[in-house]
């Protein structure tokens, strides 16, 4: 009998939802372990680096990578993945785009530790930071050396393929089990390579079952100032930036659905080149005003236009980080 | 960040005799783009002396064929110049002519740059960027649509009745349609016209009658156009005509409705003020076409519910008050708009006191005064119908050349200044002071005419007028009106009394012109004229094909100058007829429905109704054939989903590498 | 190399109706201006995408200029306006990335407007001179000390 295809799931600099999106699948965690040899994942099972270090090269044949590339640890263990896996996955938002935590790509990384450990809840009368490096009697202590900014997983090692979502929807990831499985058995091909999987083909609109007309947006509310909120009619039209219309299908229009305006977390659609751009683009053009001073003043109602478009998409986006955060001084 | 592509690119650099290679050195760039582009695709990369010489030309057309060339770029002048000659010596060697793309290093670099390193390096980019564009380019054909042989005139003035006399006499029908009651237009409101001094509505009637009477002339009178869909070869217009409340099919023209009306209105706009007409009326006696209408705002019939004097006399049974107005749905292949000018409202200039001083009179009012059929019958008379004057001031340039009102010259204000001048002398005697800034007549028997003008004795000071006053200051002004005026020949401040003063007021857009515009699909320049597609060498013509401008709706403009206009115009639209068929550019929006999600944010963008949305299916759909290639959707879709020909944005991008060198395997250190 | 005035390198959009046909007249009339600018033809500057502009500062521009009809004169009616909405939108998104809003220029001119089309290329040449190159997408270095960033904080605003 052949030995089960390998597979590992790891975790980088992300929140450990993906991991639980992926238990979420319930049952199908059975067929998971029916078809596959998990041979590395941290949250589930003990493993240690030198295991892998130790396994060969493309021996691994399916790797759902989450988390972005933070620190060197995160680089290193994504290059080793990359090394000694078939196909490695980029997994959930993190590792596509950047995430949540890319939005640290909006501050010098000197000012976040500074925060972290300073700042607000902090007490640090004596100014104590973390160093990388430190000498006990036993031999020199390292812990991971933060970079710059964040990077999405593919501007580190060759990605095969992107999932999407914030986390991906756990029916997307059972949809892209059986798929993985059927091919294991011969029933049916890989997409090509640099494909985005667990996703629609248009973006979130299309899952959306709210009434939509032509738009000519007068103003923009955070939708806690609109009471009620009209469960049948599509939220940008009331006022809310929701940006369903950039981002790419395959949740069912999860947050639409619920009430709340959609937040991106699929990221773009097929071919985009940088999300925020369209939701840039998508939200301005349909702004019913000609002049500077009346645009500016419905503009003004998004406080934060650069998290409201780059939210989940920093830095996967084109200029990736703010200015500060990366400018070699 | 496009994937090297097995296209074989040729690149030609002009040296366009020394316009270019005097500044820009096109051997380097020639080498340079061989050496440095190669990888990209430049199989060749030549420079000749003048690319768009049939050598030249042929230069490429052999290339294409010897060298299996795909993309073709020529670093020449600029597109606007040159885009289709390079484009067609393509197309006759075999190569989809969209494959063709021109990099301007005349106009964006040789003619504009003095430092030759800087101006070589730049053309070095410029080359780079249109080498990276070409080759995302996809071949396109053009679309060919027939062309409808109707033709739609939007204003029955002589412009306008030119125009459809031209067409309509060769054979196509022509839809002619006036906002008033009768075409004529403001020529109908003249008096005499210089400077033949033949009486205005003499010369006019007669084309008047025979556009009203021609065969191919669908005269819509008391009618606006409410909708315009469509494109060249192709319109639909929706036309309102107003009700008259008289049934054309039995009104004989008798007039007894005008006779018996009891109400009387002053006519603001025929009579410019000075006269009266009644509720029920034609404009003047020779309207065409002969039908009253009826105003409803002024009709006690329409306010009370009584009198009916009309229908009481009428001999046909022609009035009808419950007549609607009507919804008139047309297809025409070419619209020309012929919609004329308002006058400047002297009112504005308030040192002036026109609209207080009784007795200072505008242009068209003067025009009325003199007018034989006029309200004075043609006496020259003050504001109490009866005094003539025995001095008479005549300013020009009211409103215009003016950074407080029109900065533009109105073209035919000192003829006319010089017209009203004479007819005083010829009618009154009086004294005229005519104050002009400087004499502007320049055409065929204009200057004559002001001679003889000076040699009847007219007195003309060259001053721009301070003020209008009947403060009198002396014995001699009291009663009078006193012109303020500096003497610019004789350097003195003078003070003149006259009995009556006449504004030269200035020509102005139609105060709706921008919305007309916009209805049609043209646009207005700051001033609001509609915009021409060149000033010198295409004033008929706008951006927007199938559409034509004529007579003073393009700018002011005399009579000749008007009726010449319209004939253009004539000719272009009879041109296009003729051809049967019309080539469209094939710059257009699609929608990926796939891709799609219906969110509609497209749907509001398109100014020209290309966009709509299909309920059944969720998704937008684009019609090529009213689609204008703007590419403002494109930009929009948040989706992406919409793509744009000839401007897609796989060549926009590349163009952007391009153009920062991006595309270099190394980055050559390029200043500036 | 400090000795070297910066040059800078800017990207411009124009309108093939007016603002192109701008530059070229400032072509024909021979006025001169400053070479740093290397211009690109849409056919209205509706077609500007944000991401042509987040292309170009991305790429190596140090400034991004979009010219068009002046609005009211849009050969396509109104689609001016779009860009100005646009314009102003990623503007705000810019200055969030602390990239300076001054960076990229909005500049209507009409086909007539040659002179206007030189000075203003100029005029914004040496706007961006003076804020110097942005010389985005130098590749991310690791940190080697953690310390001295931390310690470079009093240079570093919140």
């Amino acid at each position: 009998m052949n030995p089960k295809p390998k597979f590992a799931m790891y975790w980088a600099a992300s929140c450990g939802g993906c991991e639980i999106a992926v238990l979420n699948i319930h049952e199908k965690i059975l067929d998971v372990d029916a078809n596959f040899e998990v041979v590395f994942w941290p949250v589930a099972m003990d493993a240690k680096y030198k295991d892998v270090e130790a396994m060969e090269d493309g021996s691994i044949l399916l790797t759902l990578f989450n988390g972005g590339i933070r620190n060197d640890e995160n680089e290193h263990i994504a290059k080793l993945l990359r090394q000694k896996s078939k196909i490695l996955v980029a997994f959930g938002s993190c590792a596509c785009e950047g995430c949540i935590p890319g939005l640290a790509n909006l501050s010098p990384v000197g000012e976040i530790v500074h925060t972290a450990f300073n700042t607000l809840t902090t007490d640090n009368p004596h100014e104590i930071y973390p160093r990388t490096t430190f000498d006990v009697p036993e031999g020199e202590l390292h812990i991971p050396k933060l970079s710059k900014v964040l990077r999405p997983l593919d501007q580190v090692v060759d990605v095969d393929y992107y999932m999407p979502g914030c986390p991906p929807e756990s029916h997307q990831i059972a949809a892209v089990i059986d798929l993985v499985i059927d091919v294991l058995h011969g029933k049916a091909n890989l997409p090509p390579k640099g494909a985005t999987i667990g996703v629609g083909n248009s973006t979130v609109c299309d899952e959306c079952p709210r009434t939509r007309n032509i738009k000519f947006i007068k103003e923009f509310k955070r939708i806690q100032d609109i009471a009620p909120v009209d469960p049948n009619l599509c939220l940008l039209e009331q006022g809310i930036p929701c940006n369903g219309p950039a981002t790419r299908s395959g949740c069912n229009s999860r947050c639409p659905n619920a009430g709340a305006q959609c937040i991106g977390c699929y990221g773009p659609a097929e071919g985009v080149m940088d999300y925020g751009a369209r939701l840039i683009t998508a939200f301005s053009s349909v702004i019913d005003a000609n002049t500077p001073a009346e645009i500016e003043h419905i503009l003004d109602g998004i406080p934060d236009p650069t998290g409201q478009v780059y939210r989940f998409n920093l830095a996967g986006s084109l200029l990736k980080a703010s200015q500060d955060a990366w400018k070699v001084k | 960040m496009s994937e090297k592509k097995n296209e074989r690119v040729g690149v030609y650099v002009c040296h366009c005799g020394s316009n270019i290679a005097g500044v820009v050195d096109v051997v380097d760039v020639a080498k340079w783009a061989q050496e440095k582009l190669g990888p990209q695709g430049v199989i060749i990369a030549r420079e000749y002396k003048f690319m768009c010489s049939s050598l030249g030309q042929e230069l490429i057309q052999k290339d294409i064929k010897e060298l299996g060339l795909t993309r073709i770029v020529v670093a020449a002048c600029s597109p606007h110049l040159h885009e289709k000659t390079f484009r067609t010596a393509a197309k006759n060697a075999g190569l989809n002519p969209y494959l063709v793309e021109l990099a301007s290093i005349r106009e964006q670099v040789s003619w504009v740059h003095t430092d030759k390193a800087v101006a070589t390096a730049k053309s070095k980019a410029v080359v780079s960027g249109a080498v990276s564009r070409v080759i995302e380019n996809v071949a396109l054909d053009e679309i060919k649509v027939p062309i409808n042989p109707n033709t739609l005139i939007v204003g029955g003035g002589i412009a306008g009745i030119q125009s459809a006399l031209e067409i309509a006499n060769a054979g196509f029908h022509v839809y002619l349609v006036e906002r008033e009651p009768s075409i004529g237009g403001h020529m109908a409101q003249f008096d005499k016209t210089f400077p033949t001094l033949d009486c205005s509505a003499c010369i006019l009637t007669p084309r008047m009658v025979e556009a009203g009477t021609h065969p191919n002339i669908t005269l819509l009178t008391w009618s606006e156009v409410v909708k315009v869909t469509g494109f060249v070869g192709n319109f639909n217009v929706t036309i309102k005509k107003k009700a008259r409340f008289v049934n054309e099919e039995l009104c004989t023209g008798c007039g007894i409705c005008q006779e018996k009306c009891p109400k009387k209105v002053i006519d603001e706009v025929y009579e410019a003020g000075l006269g009266y007409r009644k509720a029920v009326y034609t404009p003047f006696a020779q309207a065409v076409p002969n039908f009253p209408v009826m105003d409803k705002e002024n009709c006690t019939y329409f306010i009370k519910g009584t009198c009916k004097a009309c229908e009481k006399f009428c001999p046909t049974g022609a009035i009808d008050f419950k007549q609607e107005d009507q919804l008139i749905n047309i297809d025409v292949g070419n619209i020309v708009l012929a919609t004329g000018y308002d006058l400047f409202d002297a009112r504005r200039v308030s040192n002036y006191g026109y609209g207080r001083l009784p007795n200072v009179f505008t242009s068209l009012e003067f025009e009325r005064l003199s007018n034989a059929a006029g309200p004075t019958s043609g006496n020259i008379v003050l504001r109490d119908g009866k005094t003539a004057p025995k001095s008479v001031g005549i300013i020009h340039c009211v409103g215009s050349r003016d950074k407080n009102f029109n900065n533009y010259c109105s073209v035919i204000c000192c003829m006319q200044g010089l017209k009203f001048a004479h007819l005083v002398h010829e009618r009154t005697g009086a004294t005229v002071y005519n104050f002009y800034i400087d004499m502007r007549t320049a055409y065929k028997a204009y200057d004559e005419f002001y001679q003889r003008v000076l040699e009847e004795g007219t007195l003309f000071v060259r001053g721009k007028v301070a003020e209008v006053t009947n403060a009198a200051r002396y014995e001699s002004e009291k009663g009078k009106l006193v012109i303020q005026v500096e003497d610019t020949l004789v350097g003195k401040q003078r003070r003149i009394p006259v009995d009556m003063v006449i504004l030269s007021s200035g020509l102005q857009p139609r105060h709706d012109a921008k919305e007309v515009g916009k209805l049609f699909g043209i646009s207005c320049s700051m001033d609001g004229w509609f915009t021409e597609k060149h000033p010198k060498l295409d004033p008929v013509a706008t951006m927007t094909e199938g559409i034509y401008i004529v007579g003073c709706a393009q700018g002011p403009k005399d009579i000749p100058s008007s009726v010449a206009q319209g004939a253009a115009a004539s000719a272009r639209v009879l041109d296009k007829i003729l051809q049967k068929e019309v080539a469209l550019e094939p710059i257009k929006a699609s929608v990926d429905q796939e891709m799609c999600s219906g969110c509609r944010i497209c749907n509001g963008l398109c100014p020209f109704n290309a966009i709509t949305f299909l309920e059944d299916r969720m998704v937008t759909e684009i019609n090529p054939a009213l689609c204008q290639g703007c590419g403002t959707c494109v930009a929009a879709c948040p989706a992406g989903a919409i793509s744009g020909t000839g401007f897609s944005n796989e060549q926009i991008i590349a163009q952007i590498d391009g153009l920062l060198l991006r595309n270099l395997e190394i980055q050559e250190a390029v200043p500036a | 190399m400090t000795d070297k005035i910066f040059e800078p390198t800017i990207i411009g959009f124009t309108c093939n109706w007016c603002s192109y046909r701008a530059s070229d007249l400032a072509g024909t009339a021979r006025m001169k201006y400053a070479p740093n600018v290397r211009l690109i033809r849409m056919m209205c500057s509706g077609r500007l995408d944000p991401t042509f502009v987040l292309r170009a500062l991305s790429g190596g521009a140090d400034g991004v200029m979009i010219t068009g009809c002046h609005p009211g004169e849009c050969h396509y009616i109104e689609q001016n306006y779009k860009a100005l909405r646009r314009f102003l939108l990623l503007r705000r998104v810019l200055a969030g990335l602390g990239i300076e809003p001054e960076r990229v220029k909005l500049v209507w001119a009409s086909a007539a407007e040659g002179a206007r089309f030189a000075s203003e290329t100029t005029a914004f040449v040496e706007e961006i001179r003076k804020l110097g190159p942005l010389n985005w997408g130098k590749p991310v270095a690791q940190l080697e000390n953690l310390q001295e960033e931390i310690s470079k904080l009093e240079e570093v605003s919140a």
